[in-house]
């Protein structure tokens, strides 16, 4: 895995704070993510992962802080302060969500094409061949055969689903994704291949991603480095492999600790 | 006209409110204009929104024709010219080039429209992302930032499922570079006519409580793909009755042994022509054949 070595950050945030009226979302996080590296923030559920995740997309407003993305062009834009049609086109050119249940993020009344091409024809592509030629490709990358390209997201197991997802997402090829545990909901062998398939996409795009998880064997496998949140905080933040071998923080080391080892 | 009424059904107040939608529709071509439509003496369906819009620009020197489905003689067309001579006086007529406002449901008459004419749409289901996405607020939305990529890709469904752009009513158009439109179930036959046409053409949708238009002289383009481009339908046959080889048929069955006859679903124009002396495979060679 080669991380490039660019000084300016993709993805910048500074003291990013959200509250729900008086509930806590994530508290004054601040991290740096550069182009082609994948970063995994891990916690328990409701520790603010996802809602820490949607401050950085832009999806939900930041009540503290700001969220800076170096956009092709070589310009720094922010991201809650770009209107909303240009951060629609960020979604559909130069990033990419991954959501957990892959429904949230398919059309299930279109086809697998339908699915795919959706983005190209959002940007302006005209042409029914290629698109469709795209499509093909795109779903030979994913691992699913092209014969299935006219057949609707609902006849598809859900590790499919989630193939498809992915493919929808990165038609475009962006330079971030954002992924909401990606594997969540998937058994165990799929999960496996999920990965592998992912860690293999991610190295051929120099795809930057941040990937939510409570799965730390998903977070040792895709990503560089992982941050570790509690009750809405970063309690801990390095290289991978530190700290899930050398975790500092009492709550780290209960995580990590957790694992059950075959 | 009948005393009991105010000229054109709708107090004036109302119409007032209608013009000024219409007005706004009229500066932002192809933008759904929200209004605040009344309840109209005829159910949902029948054209409520068509009947306020008419009634909103109807003036008492104005013209009215009114059709349904191209014909000035089927229930909708008769009972909306009656509603109108009922509630203003206003002069009635099946002719095409003698009519200063047209109102009609599910085609554009075949004779040329010119500068002067109105043109209007009974809409039922105006916004043409709904069947795609079911959210007002998204779809609104999406019209704002011109994100429109959905609506090709139900061209694409299409396409995959049937070989080719099996949408053949409502086809999305693009109006004035901008707003992607609803032309009303009109059959996509209609749709270059919409193109630069000379009249004003209004549409009003009365459940929905939306308006839009699109003024005379703008580009209304057909969404398509490069290699599956915008086509109108065709017929093998020419009409029964006029002969025409270039306009939109009808199939009507004439008895239970299979026999049919296509016939120019403009009734104006099949009897214009049959008086000019056209003739089709099945017109007698009296007059009235069409009657």
């Amino acid at each position: 895995m080669n991380v490039s070595s660019s000084d300016t950050p993709l993805l910048k945030a500074v003291g990013v704070s959200k509250s729900f009226g008086g509930v806590l979302g994530c508290r004054n996080v601040d991290l740096d993510l550069f182009p082609g590296e994948v970063l995994g923030i891990v916690g328990e559920s409701g520790s603010g992962k996802s809602t820490l995740l949607r401050c950085l997309s832009g999806e939900h407003e930041v009540e503290g802080g700001h969220v800076h993305y170096a956009l092709r062009t070589g310009e720094t834009a922010d991201v809650h302060g770009m209107g909303p049609a240009q951060r629609r086109m960020l979604m559909r050119t130069d990033w990419a969500f991954v959501h957990q249940n892959p429904r949230d993020g398919l059309r299930m009344g279109v086809s697998a094409g339908g699915n795919v091409g959706e983005r190209l024809m959002a940007i302006g592509d005209r042409h029914y061949g290629n698109i469709r030629n795209t499509a093909i490709d795109w779903l030979e990358k994913v691992e699913m055969s092209a014969s299935r390209i006219d057949h609707m997201p609902e006849t598809f197991s859900g590790g499919m689903q989630q193939r498809l997802q992915i493919a929808r997402n990165l038609v475009t090829r962006p330079r971030l994704a954002f992924m909401d545990e990606p594997t969540g909901g998937l058994d165990v062998s799929v999960q496996a291949r999920l990965l592998d398939l992912l860690r293999g996409l991610v190295a051929d795009l120099g795809l930057a991603c941040i990937i939510v998880t409570h799965d730390l064997a998903v977070a040792r496998h895709l990503s560089h480095r992982l941050m570790v949140m509690r009750a809405g905080e970063v309690v801990e933040a390095g290289l991978t492999d530190q700290i899930l071998d050398d975790p500092q923080h009492p709550y780290s080391q209960l995580l990590v600790s957790s694992i059950l080892r075959a | 006209m009948t005393d009991a009424y105010n000229f054109a059904y709708l107090d004036e107040q109302t119409k007032r409110m209608i013009r000024r939608a219409i007005l706004k529709a009229v500066a932002i071509p192809g933008y759904q204009v929200p209004f605040a439509a009344r309840e109209m003496p005829m159910p949902y369906g029948w054209g409520t929104g068509g009947v306020q819009v008419t009634a909103a620009v109807l003036g008492r020197d104005d013209v009215l024709k009114v059709i349904d489905q191209g014909s000035d003689d089927t229930t909708n067309a008769v009972s909306i010219r009656s509603f109108f001579v009922k509630t203003t006086g206003v002069a009635t007529t099946d002719k095409t080039v003698d009519a200063t406002v047209i109102q009609t449901r599910h085609r554009i008459p075949e004779t040329p429209l010119t500068a002067g004419q109105i043109l209007v749409y009974q809409v039922p289901i105006p916004e043409p992302l709904r069947f795609l996405e079911p959210r007002e607020t998204e779809t609104r939305r999406m019209h704002a930032l011109e994100d429109y990529g959905l609506m090709h890709v139900k061209l694409y469904e299409d396409i995959s499922k049937h070989g080719h752009i099996a949408t053949t009513y409502a086809y999305p158009v693009k109006v004035n570079g901008r707003y992607v439109t609803d032309p009303s179930p009109t059959p996509k036959f209609d749709n270059p006519k919409m193109n630069n046409s000379p009249a004003l053409q209004l549409f009003g949708a009365g459940r929905e409580k939306r308006i839009y238009a699109i003024p005379p002289f703008t580009e209304v383009v057909s969404l398509d793909f490069e290699d599956h481009p915008f086509a109108v339908q065709t017929w093998d046959n020419d009409c029964a009755l006029c002969g025409a080889t270039d306009t939109f048929l009808d199939e009507i069955i004439t008895d239970d042994r299979g026999s049919r006859m296509y016939v120019c679903s403009d009734s104006d124009y099949c009897q214009d022509r049959q008086a000019e002396g056209h003739q089709g495979d099945q017109s007698s060679s009296g007059s009235g054949a069409a009657a």
